[in-house]
């Protein structure tokens, strides 16, 4: 019994890092450009397929790919980010779903088109497979993967954050766009930045994410909410809330489907309700 | 989103619509268009009243949206509760249709008055999440109970009654064209006087300046709520018809992608003008018709690129480049 809990939290926790890493991205443009993203997942997918395609393809070993994929995807994001998204910022938010949900869609539809609707598959390295022993406790060693990845990113993007003159031009600028430019800050760039970093982040574990959440052209629809919610429980804008957000969801999810399977989903989105409720700015937010 | 009012020239002071106003000749041929398209194509009545449920449905939209400037994710569940109350009222024996339709629209007012005070407080990304959340929850719980809905399945064995005790509906949809139609006609005609009353213009003052209407005294809430709870009865009601005259409500009533395309089809005809969501509705369903014919697969695809456009190029949607094309045939003129 308290084997089945550990191993639940402990599957829940890679879950939740998984959401995290995907997740951060939006949260960031959130907070930092006020802007609706729902075609966030769409990165993701991006970076999911790019790592399919190269080891399937062209055989490249799946921790090379993994790189690849946040390179490719961010490298979607400055473009979209500079051709497109730069022109919705001071849009309305009805505007910036509509836009970001035809995005979706082509997405989806181009994803079809070129790789067809099946589920695709992910051959993990020899190392990653199987059970690892720990303290008598059998661990997916996949998922301590997982959770060493996100926890290095996580310690990286606070140190960029905290650290480095960027983050400080980043800080800034989330928390007041029209001083920071004032002072010199090229509001501008740092926006476009944020958003190549974030989308490659989300291209990453769109990569790490094959082996868990699965991969067809429906991802981004599929996990939207999710992204969403991890974004709007934890507040916009910060890392912290983000990575609160995403293990209460993460756990929640998978204790949820695992002790009560026949309520589904329903715990998650009643979750997402009662939290927007009470807390309509997330957890860490500061706007209301 | 709001269009720009003309200019008022300096000494003409523009009257303020008022309830009393009058029907103008393009609207009284835009009916007669609805009215006309039964006779001329009498082969494509079934398509033509889901056209209209539709227009129904997303007129609803436009009074929360369009009007009061609420962002809804999720308004197929007061679409599907209505469809579920019409459909089960249906297949436990209660077959006549215009009495089914109260029930329907009764049960989106009841939950939609239940959930609008959670959507009534918070930022637009706090409404988004709520009303999307709502909705989910409905079409899991719809799933999750299949003794009363049929879960995936389905609810099938709906057997409506005759209209007045005269028409029957039939596989060509003649019945269910006039009878949408009618629906569609009086549901308008009675949401065309509310927006247009001192209610309708408050709701107007709390999209445009949330923070200022309470300073001229407007119950901003109490007024969102109402608004809401009529929004979710309409809805009610055309799932109602969707139930009533398709015979069958499958668990895509509450699906996401309904409410999805209902916003893509109001943004595509024009917010905050009743009209918009009418045009939309038919424009979106005529280009699914025909277009996903051909590959469901580009048809999501060219949808996607024509949102993208219409939200960069062409905002305000159809009516609202009408608009802006007649504006300007008119400048030139004088």
């Amino acid at each position: 019994m308290v084997g089945n809990f550990v191993g639940v939290l402990f599957d829940g926790i890679a879950y939740g890092s998984l959401l995290f890493v995907i997740s951060i991205g939006l949260s960031v443009t959130m907070g930092l450009m006020n802007f609706v993203n729902l075609a966030h997942g769409a990165f993701a997918m991006l970076g999911g397929y790019a790592c399919v395609m190269l080891m399937t393809r062209a055989g490249v070993p799946f921790l090379v790919t993994l790189p690849v994929a946040f390179v490719v995807a961010a490298a979607a994001g400055i473009v979209l980010e500079r051709t497109l998204y730069q022109r919705l910022y001071r849009a309305p938010h009805l505007d910036q779903v509509m836009f970001s949900i035809g995005l979706v869609f082509m997405a989806v539809a181009a994803t079809t088109y070129f790789f067809g609707p099946s589920q695709q598959p992910v051959r993990l390295p020899e190392v990653l497979r199987g059970q690892v022993q720990v303290l008598g406790l059998g661990l997916g060693a996949y998922r301590i993967f997982l959770i060493a990845v996100v926890a290095v990113v996580t310690v990286a993007l606070h140190l960029l954050l905290v650290k480095t003159r960027f983050g400080a031009q980043v800080r800034a600028s989330v928390d007041n766009a029209v001083a920071s430019a004032g002072l010199g800050i090229n509001v501008n760039r740092v926006f476009g930045v944020t958003f190549a970093l974030g989308s490659g982040l989300a291209g990453l574990g769109g990569g790490l994410g094959i082996d868990v959440l699965g991969l067809d052209p429906t991802f981004p629809l599929k996990y939207m909410v999710y992204f969403l919610l991890v974004v709007a429980i934890g507040g916009a804008g910060t890392i912290k809330g983000g990575l609160v957000a995403a293990m209460i969801l993460g756990i929640c999810d998978v204790a949820g489907k695992y002790y009560v399977p026949q309520v589904g989903s329903f715990i998650i989105y009643f979750l997402m309700v009662l939290l927007m409720i009470l807390f309509p700015a997330g957890l860490y937010g500061r706007r209301v | 989103m709001s269009t720009a009012a003309p200019a008022a020239t300096p000494g003409t002071v523009r009257a303020h619509r008022l309830p009393t106003d009058r029907w103008r000749p393009l609207e009284i041929a835009f009916w007669l268009v609805a009215l006309a398209a039964f006779f001329v194509f009498p082969q494509h009545r079934v398509l033509g009243s889901q056209i209209l449920i539709t227009a129904l449905f997303a007129l609803s939209l436009d009074l929360i949206l369009g009007y009061a400037g609420i962002v809804s994710l999720g308004h197929a569940a007061y679409f599907g509760m209505g469809a579920y109350a019409a459909g089960i009222l249906a297949v436990h024996g209660w077959g006549e249709p215009l009495s089914g339709l109260v029930v329907a629209g009764a049960a989106g007012a009841i939950v939609g008055f239940a959930t609008s005070f959670l959507v009534v407080r918070g930022s637009d990304l706090a409404r988004l999440m709520v009303t999307l959340g709502i909705g989910l929850m409905l079409f899991e719980a719809a799933n999750q109970l299949p003794s009363i809905t049929g879960g995936a399945d389905g609810l099938s064995g709906v057997s409506m009654g005759k209209l007045f005790g005269l028409f029957s509906f039939d596989l060509t949809g003649t019945t269910a064209y006039l009878y949408s139609l009618g629906v569609l006609f009086v549901l308008f005609v009675v949401l065309r006087r509310l927006v247009a009353s001192p209610f309708g213009l408050a709701l107007r003052g709390v999209r445009e300046n949330v923070k200022r209407m309470p300073a001229i005294g407007a119950p901003v809430a109490r007024r969102l709520i109402a608004i809401y709870t009529v929004s979710a009865a309409v809805a009610g009601v055309a799932g109602g018809l969707i139930a009533q005259t398709t015979q069958f409500v499958g668990l895509d009533v509450f699906g996401f992608p309904r409410s999805a395309d209902l916003m893509i089809m109001l943004v595509l005809g024009g917010t905050g003008r009743l009209y918009g969501g009418l045009v939309g509705a038919a424009a979106f369903m005529l280009a699914h018709h025909w277009l996903s014919d051909l590959n469901p697969i580009y048809w999501q695809f060219w949808l996607g690129l024509l949102l993208v456009v219409v939200v960069l190029f062409a905002r305000g949607g159809i009516l609202g480049a009408i608009d802006d094309i007649v504006g300007r045939v008119r400048k030139t003129r004088t």
